[in-house]
């Protein structure tokens, strides 16, 4: 699934988009935004962007978006999208949702 | 028809369910689902949480989809589906089949679908979460059409979706009583565990109410059974009590012997024989009854019920002929020898024959059909020729508990109801062979009495409450004109005589008092 993207754009040029759904400023959500960055920093470099959605905001989009636990992180691209849920305190699990090679650690 | 026949049930649905007056007991939400209000003395606890739990297929969806429809169409109680299995348009496309238009309900504000699709495969866990998005999709459901019901169906799959068992637990649970302070009543439908109710015990937390919904094969027969496992703060029935699922939805079928609430039979209906009304002492079956006819094969139990039904079409009242083992054809072609005229009555509109072999459908389908029938047709009379055909697709003990449903039914509206039931050819005549007649207000015995190398046809009515009914055993023949009861000739011995004895004593009298006029006793 990783070559056929790699070869028609290569990794180092890729810009992530994420989305981190949260409802509300809990400690839980802010612990997985910190996690988030913090990741993002280290395995992706400054190609990324986040967008935090707080559904207390914006209620529609969780049906829209077919949110149910939070925090939720969709990888909205590269495609395809894929869904990570927790506070990301697991940092090998969020590689793996994200598909980013493990090796790529620290 | 569909329309006029669900809100005609809906309302005789909420009419058999007012509580009594003065008598303190729990809110409830009506459902509209025939029967379903009755066993649970008027429906589901509002404002709290119901289990419905049962195996696939066993109409857990389909509950939940006619408990909004009913709220959102009649009782101006918008309501909210959140469908964890089927996609918004599958549940609409399922609905309409049973009538319920769902998108024009939800078109019009009055109903919500909301599908929470959670699919392992698409999502990694990381960590600790709580489900506050679904908490918000629900809320924000609730509050954007102002929803007073809501239906998860079935919650469960969560628990394929996503792997923390723990969490998952802890927030349901969290759920339910969160619904609760939002005023809402909810269905929660569960699948069939094979240690609990349910696989992941949410009977553990919904605990106010729990139906469970069965299916089961009996005699290659699917019956569909329900039962009120457990309804907090309130009565209801503990039987399982069967139900049917078909064109117009999901049916529990009647049981309006919870409470015995006939009117007093007034008047009688006339037998359709003149000298048959006589005997009866009261000018024919009482109004509102029921009447057994039994006996041996060719005794002429249908042309009795003929009779009985042509009368009927003769006084204009409407009579639904229920014939379990001919045709129609066969029964007017049948009748027409002994002079009654069924297809006027027929054509007149008086008279509807519905033939159906008892195992084309369930023994619960047939009564079902019987009632929609019913409902929409208002009959005064009803035959049902042979209910001992009944036995074929059922147990005797199944048929009789239907039968005594049917009874009852027939009974609260008044309706005379005529039974036959073809008696063994080992057993005595006195003894129906599904052990009915105590259901029955009345019972007439026809016999085939054997002698002097002949055989001739007797009437006897066995039991007629309320009636100064005669104890005599009749001869009757059946003519060109119809059935004829004989008058009766005895021998000075105090025997009864029949066929060529009787003929003979006739004749013998006769001839002794060339003119007596008065010679019948």
């Amino acid at each position: 699934m990783t070559s056929p993207l790699r070869r028609r754009s290569p990794p180092r040029r890729r810009t992530w988009r994420l989305r981190l759904y949260v409802a509300g400023q809990t400690p839980r959500s802010i612990t997985a935004l910190d996690n988030l960055k913090r990741l993002c920093d280290a395995d992706i470099g400054n190609r990324y962007e986040i967008e935090v959605i707080d559904l207390l905001k914006h209620p529609h989009r969780a049906r829209q978006d077919q949110i149910v636990a939070v925090p939720t992180l969709v990888r909205k691209l590269p495609r395809p999208m894929r869904k990570i849920i927790g506070d990301l305190s697991s940092r090998e699990r969020v590689l793996v949702g994200l598909g980013l090679p493990p090796t790529r650690s620290r | 028809m569909t329309k006029d026949g669900r809100q005609g049930a809906a309302r005789t649905a909420s009419r058999k369910v007012r509580q009594p007056s003065g008598r303190r007991s729990i809110a409830k939400a009506p459902t509209g689902i025939v029967g379903l209000d009755e066993i649970t003395r008027g429906g589901l606890p509002r404002r709290r949480a119901t289990l419905v739990c049962g195996g696939p297929g066993a109409g857990k969806t389909l509950l939940g989809t006619q408990f909004l429809a009913h709220g959102a169409m009649v009782l101006d109680e918008p309501g909210v589906f959140v469908s964890f299995e089927e996609p918004p348009l599958e549940l609409i496309e399922n609905s309409r089949s049973l009538g319920i238009d769902l998108r024009d309900l939800v078109n019009r504000g009055k109903i919500f679908i909301d599908y929470v699709r959670v699919e392992r495969s698409e999502i990694v866990e990381s960590g600790g979460y709580d489900l506050d998005g679904l908490f918000i999709r629900l809320a924000h459901a609730i509050s954007s059409i102002g929803a007073k019901r809501v239906v998860l169906d079935t919650i469960e799959m969560l628990f394929s979706g996503l792997t923390d068992a723990f969490i998952l637990r802890a927030e349901l649970h969290r759920l339910f009583q969160w619904l609760k302070t939002k005023g809402v009543t909810t269905i929660v439908t569960g699948e069939r565990g094979t240690d609990g109710l349910t696989r992941h015990g949410l009977e553990e937390y919904l605990t106010d109410c729990v139906i469970v919904l069965d299916q089961r094969v009996t005699t290659q027969e699917a019956t569909r059974r329900v039962r009120i496992l457990k309804y907090r703060g309130s009565a209801h029935s503990n039987n399982e009590i069967p139900f049917l699922i078909d064109d117009n939805g999901l049916s529990v079928l009647p049981i309006s012997s919870l409470g015995l609430h006939y009117g007093a039979p007034t008047g009688s209906v006339s037998t359709g024989i003149d000298d048959l009304d006589e005997l009866f002492g009261t000018g024919g079956y009482f109004r509102g009854s029921s009447v057994l006819v039994s006996g041996q094969a060719g005794t002429g139990k249908s042309s009795l019920a003929a009779h009985f039904a042509h009368a009927a079409a003769q006084r204009a009242e409407r009579c639904l002929y229920l014939a379990f083992e001919e045709s129609a054809q066969q029964i007017v072609r049948n009748m027409r020898s002994i002079g009654i005229d069924l297809e006027s009555d027929v054509r007149k509109g008086l008279l509807q024959i519905h033939a159906q072999r008892p195992t084309h459908l369930g023994l619960e389908a047939h009564l079902v059909a019987v009632h929609r029938l019913i409902n929409e047709w208002h009959p005064t009379v009803v035959v049902l020729d042979p209910v001992s055909n009944l036995t074929n697709i059922a147990s005797p003990l199944d048929v009789k508990s239907m039968l005594s449903r049917l009874l009852d039914f027939l009974k609260g509206l008044e309706i005379t109801a005529l039974a036959t039931s073809l008696t063994g050819g080992g057993g005595t005549s006195y003894q129906s062979d599904i052990g009915v007649s105590s259901l029955m207000d009345a019972w007439m015995v026809l016999q085939n009495v054997e002698a002097n190398g002949e055989r001739n046809r007797a009437l006897q009515i066995i039991k007629a409450r309320e009636t100064s009914h005669s104890n005599q055993i009749r001869e009757f023949v059946l003519t060109d004109e119809g059935l004829k009861l004989v008058p009766i000739h005895r021998r000075l011995d105090g025997r009864v005589l029949v066929g060529t004895s009787r003929e003979v004593q006739q004749d013998t009298d006769a001839a002794m008092q060339p003119a007596a006029p008065g010679a019948r006793s």
